[in-house]
């Protein structure tokens, strides 16, 4: 018996850069580059790991964006994942991470009952690079009713019941055992990512998405958009922008050293 | 919820949580931070002391500002199991019903705050480097929570409130506040919560710790940090990397390309798809300062870059910087610090 799986992925814009609308206080989306969120590839790897490790698995990819996150599905396709859902609908737009992760939640029952099957385990990363919150995985587990582990740097172990995972501590690793359905948000530690192969991207130019909206997979809708909710952007602001500040000069390395122990000394880091 | 409910919730809650024996100090940030919050907000300032067999640290909690503490001392809670502490943490939170709850943004806590939102039904602000209570947001002249929080990476900062829902739970960033000081003497109340493990759903076992190897500081929780990248060439650099930030009294981080090199471990590696540190002193030596560095690090107070190539990025953002060849450079430095301390 192969085990189900899903991972989530994000379309995130390819830099960290980003400018806001001095008029507005929004983000400049224009010129931005999209693709999958760089931990996100990480999720993934594991999941395709995990389905060539136990014989009969398959992956499904999900993510939750605007109509052009599709790219960022049809490039997990062509990494290898079996099939790809796509969530979106205006209706979605301005959740924050509890109705981010709700709208996932109802996504990953959807495709239970598209696929008459149960889920077995469900992969997300350690963050994005736009919100940077790590929230969306634990609350998805909460959504779900499943167990989580969070900062996973390896799978020990896994069959159809139980996994046993390490998770990156600041002091050192612990080890854990969940039952399945379990999810997992794993750190870039875990795997290195495979790219695309040829065949696999031809085939996932032509694979069906399904793409479903808020009644598709039955959403509250009092929990989703802007209004749904819980938390709401006051505002945004840029950090000040960091200026070079003093060069230590010298004709040798050893002046420099006098110089430069001098200078921390008096900016008291001693 | 409606006003009146929320209303209802009263006192500004700090997490402590005691693990592998020792209260996690972070607690002390957060007492820090909750005070602010608990003066403006003209609430009580509370700990709920999290872990097994830990009625001893009840008095350090009181000696740094909290009134009162409430005891969650289970054997189920010896190690951070992520369902297992958001269980306990929801049944103290429902029966005491504070405002706020403020956690560490560590590995364990950012899991924790983020299960504690969904299962109460309540906002949660992740990895919050500033708080305050405000008067005039959008226009409403109530007083709310206010919370700062980086986001893409440290190149934007958002400040987010919580109008709906009680209580507001917030990981707060490891470093972003000072420790609360101890007032010796203090005195305070203590609660006790009743817990009943074997009644709840849980699905997760812990299996074992494993300690890392090499007992270094974290770069979590250090005010210096001493990092390096390729320029360093080879592993055994790291030997004079440590040297040098023993020295220093600093922890020793990493550009990715140093971990993907394998010349430390994951754990040390700043940036986007690392860490993300904001000590006091960071130093970075033969690292050229790409976008993905500066996000784990640009917001460290004072940076100095000590780099053969006077041009980098790291070079042009840092507050001091040094051309120079960090071999020659390093022992150097060293050497002269040593010859202070003597
Ligand atoms: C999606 C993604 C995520 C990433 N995440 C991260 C991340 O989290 N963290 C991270 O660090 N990077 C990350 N990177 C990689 C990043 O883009 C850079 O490749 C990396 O930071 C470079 O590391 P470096 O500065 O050590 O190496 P280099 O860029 O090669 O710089 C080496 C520097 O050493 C100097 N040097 C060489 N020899 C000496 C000497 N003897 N003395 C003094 N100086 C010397 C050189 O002048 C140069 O400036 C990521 C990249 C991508 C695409
Ligand atoms: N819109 C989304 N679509 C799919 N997965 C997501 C989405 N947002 C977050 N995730 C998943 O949740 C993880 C943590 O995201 P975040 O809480 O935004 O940092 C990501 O690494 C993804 O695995």
């Amino acid at each position: 018996m192969g085990l189900n799986i899903v991972a989530c992925i994000k379309q995130t814009p390819a830099t960290t850069s980003i400018q806001l609308d001095a008029a507005t206080g929004k983000i400049i989306t224009q010129g931005l580059t999209y693709g999958i969120n760089p931990l996100d590839e990480y999720a993934l790897e594991e999941a395709l790991r995990i389905k060539e490790r136990v014989p009969g698995s398959w992956v499904a990819v999900l993510t939750l964006g605007r109509p052009q996150a599709s790219d960022a599905l049809r490039e997990a396709l062509a990494r290898g994942a079996d099939s790809a859902y796509h969530l979106s609908d205006e209706a979605f737009v301005g959740s924050d991470t509890y109705g981010t992760s709700y709208l996932l939640a109802q996504g990953i029952k959807k495709i239970q009952t598209e696929k008459s099957a149960n889920i077995d385990i469900v992969l997300c990363a350690k963050q994005t690079n736009d919100g940077d919150s790590g929230q969306v995985g634990p609350a998805i587990a909460v959504w779900l009713g499943w167990p989580n582990v969070a900062y996973v740097r390896k799978i020990q172990d896994i069959n159809a019941q139980t996994i046993r995972v390490e998770r990156t501590m600041e002091d050192g690793t612990d080890v854990l055992e969940m039952d399945l359905p379990a999810l997992l948000s794993v750190v870039k530690e875990i795997n290195e990512p495979r790219l695309p192969s040829l065949k696999g991207k031809m085939a996932s130019k032509k694979a069906v998405i399904p793409t479903w909206k808020a009644a598709d997979i039955g959403a509250d809708a009092s929990k989703i958009g802007e209004a749904g909710s819980l938390t709401k952007i006051w505002k945004r602001q840029t950090p000040p922008v960091r200026t070079g500040g003093v060069r230590i000069e010298g004709a040798t390395a050893e002046e420099k050293a006098v110089k430069f122990v001098e200078k921390i000394k008096e900016l008291k880091l001693l | 919820m409606e006003t009146n409910e929320l209303t209802q919730y009263k006192g500004v809650w700090c997490c402590a949580e005691v693990r592998r024996g020792a209260l996690v100090a972070a607690i002390f940030e957060l007492l820090h931070a909750g005070r602010k919050l608990a003066d403006q907000l003209g609430e009580p300032l509370c700990a709920v002391l999290v872990g097994n067999g830990v009625k001893k640290w009840t008095n350090d909690l009181i000696e740094a500002g909290a009134e009162k503490v409430y005891v969650l001392d289970h054997p189920a809670l010896e190690n951070f199991v992520d369902e297992t502490h958001a269980q306990a943490l929801a049944v103290a939170i429902r029966q005491a019903k504070p405002s706020v709850f403020l956690v560490s943004a560590s590995t364990a806590g950012r899991s924790l705050a983020s299960r504690l939102g969904v299962t109460l039904n309540t906002g949660a602000g992740a990895d919050v480097s500033e708080l305050s209570v405000e008067t005039l947001v959008n226009g409403t002249t109530n007083a709310q929570v206010c919370a700062v929080r980086s986001t893409h990476g440290g190149n934007l900062f958002a400040s987010i409130v919580f109008p709906k829902a009680r209580p507001i739970v917030i990981s707060v960033r490891p470093m972003a506040f000072p420790r609360a000081e101890k007032i010796a003497g203090k005195t305070g109340e203590i609660i006790d919560i009743a817990l009943n493990p074997s009644e709840w759903k849980v699905r997760t076992k812990f299996v074992q710790f494993m300690p890392e190897e090499n007992a270094d500081l974290d770069i979590g929780s250090a005010d210096k940090i001493v990092a390096a990248g390729r320029g360093l060439g080879k592993a055994e650099g790291f030997g004079m990397v440590r040297a040098f930030a023993k020295i220093l009294g600093a922890a020793v981080g990493a550009s990715r390309a140093a971990v993907d090199a394998g010349w430390i471990t994951y754990r040390h590696q700043v940036g986007l798809t690392g860490r993300t540190v904001r000590p006091k002193l960071y130093i970075a030596l033969g690292i050229s300062g790409q976008v993905q560095h500066l996000a784990g690090m640009g917001q460290s107070e004072t940076i100095v870059a000590i780099n053969k190539d006077p041009d980098c990025p790291l070079m042009k953002v840092a507050s001091l910087s040094v051309e120079a060849d960090l071999y020659e450079f390093i022992p150097l430095v060293i050497e002269k610090l040593k010859q202070q301390k003597n």
